[in-house]
């Protein structure tokens, strides 16, 4: 078990390289707090506020979304076909190189 | 004028254990919250959740956690002031503090304890150019009275329950219902989308998926609003009201506005002593606080609230010596008239 890169392109353009742990059952919206990235995760990542809206800019094989995750992005806002909750995205090696997008603040 | 000794903005887990330390100090507690019912984000978002590091408990549901927390505090008789949003404070001369819903509900105290967590739940508003500019005008994110919509053109936006039952209930009240989701898939119970397609073949709802409510435009009020529907391109639609449904989001609200140090939406308290604002006498604990090393945890927030309630009660009793005292000595007296004591042990000589 090693550390993954991930690369996330913050609201402002500016790409962060992040180096992620895979041992700590950690996902990227944690990840991205972790680094202080503008990141709410409001509601503790329940899937339940989509304040870690992202952007998946790479081919990298995700895990299928679940119905929380489903049911969130029906309701939030600035949702595309390429968007995932960061907090339903628990940090595995397959996702070394894995390119985000933070998606826009809503209010 | 409701008056108490401590007054608790937010009835979350945090706000009712706040109760139980102060009662054990003879405080009595008042609790306003813009919930209708105490619990917060546990009783509200994840009731049927569990929560695994409450200390004591290998696994509590949210929901359930509120109910115990509920029972303990009982004694204590705490006073509620329910779906009412705390909006103003203003200090008094004698040094108390008058805090003010937005219905008007004034409450008094010397000591203000604030845990708010997220902050009160207020409607998300999709990001639509002007939209605050219509509120009131034709755009509601709560519908209040269904009978300001009698004979009116209403479009509705979202795919959750509420904008499916509500399309449903003012499909027979307004003149004209349309319903617009971003997915032609909805997400809500299964009695309620057969419902909405059966009124929608029927020519009551006017359904409208895969589409979107982009912009707004009227004159003093709402008049149309633009839909953009992915294929089929732009469609105005005119209408009297816009309702977009899209859950609750909680935001700091009116207290960002009492003059209280803020950092990043939470209120700066001093951790190092007895978690206090800025603002003498006005206190903050739990996930509403922040300090360096904050962690927003419900154990940390009864912790918080422990300690601050024991300099609440030097504040409001500046000339009474008291030491905190273990329950299993003192036992817990109600303000009910209950007590609770550990059974003395019987000394028999044989």
């Amino acid at each position: 078990m090693s550390d993954i890169i991930v690369k996330v392109k913050d609201r402002d353009g500016k790409l962060h390289n992040l180096v992620a742990p895979t041992d700590m059952n950690m996902n990227v919206m944690e990840l991205c707090k972790a680094y202080e990235l503008p990141v709410e995760g409001t509601c503790g990542g329940m899937a339940m506020c989509a304040s870690c809206q992202c952007y998946v800019l790479s081919e990298h094989d995700l895990p299928e979304m679940q119905d929380a995750e489903e049911e969130m992005l029906d309701q939030a806002f600035y949702v595309e076909s390429n968007s995932r909750l960061g907090c339903q995205l628990n940090l595995t090696d397959k996702m070394d190189g894995l390119e985000l997008e933070l998606a826009p603040e809503s209010e | 004028m409701i008056k108490t000794d401590i007054l608790i903005i937010g009835a979350g887990p945090v706000g009712l254990f706040t109760v139980f330390e102060a009662g054990l100090l003879k405080l009595k507690c008042h609790l306003i919250d813009a919930l209708p019912q105490p619990g917060g984000q546990c009783a509200e978002i994840y009731p049927k959740k569990p929560i695994y590091d409450i200390p004591a408990y290998p696994e509590v549901l949210a929901g359930d956690l509120i109910t115990n927390l509920e029972k303990q505090i009982e004694p204590f008789l705490p006073g509620y002031t329910l779906g009412e949003r705390a909006d103003t404070i203003e200090k008094q001369e004698d040094g108390s503090f008058n805090v003010t819903t937005n219905q008007g509900t004034i409450h008094n105290a010397p000591v203000v304890m604030i845990a708010g967590g997220l902050g009160s739940f207020e409607p998300r508003k999709p990001p639509i150019p002007n939209l605050p500019d219509y509120e009131g005008k034709g755009v509601e994110y709560i519908i209040k009275d269904p009978e300001i919509y009698r004979d009116k053109k209403v479009v509705i936006s979202g795919g959750g329950d509420s904008a499916l039952d509500w399309s449903i209930f003012l499909s027979n009240v307004a003149s004209e219902v349309t319903l617009v989701h971003r997915r032609n898939e909805f997400r809500g119970a299964l009695d309620s989308v057969e419902k909405v397609r059966e009124l929608s073949l029927l020519g009551k709802i006017n359904l409208i998926t895969d589409a979107e409510v982009k912009e707004v435009h009227g004159e003093d009020k709402l008049s149309s609003v633009l839909i953009k529907h992915k294929e089929k391109g732009d469609i105005i639609k005119e209408t009297d009201h816009l309702i977009p449904l899209f859950g609750l989001l909680p935001k700091l609200g009116p207290i960002a506005n009492w003059g209280l140090e803020i950092e990043k939406n939470a209120i700066v308290v001093n951790n190092a002593l007895d978690y206090s604002t800025n603002i003498p006498g006005i206190y903050a604990i739990g996930d509403v606080n922040t300090y360096p090393g904050k962690l927003k945890l419900i154990l940390c927030g009864f912790h918080e609230a422990t300690i601050a309630v024991q300099y609440a009660f030097n504040k409001i009793n500046p000339n009474k010596r008291y030491v905190m005292k273990y329950t299993t000595v003192g036992g817990v007296e109600g303000f009910d008239g209950t007590k609770k004591e550990a059974k003395k042990a019987a000394v028999v000589s044989i």
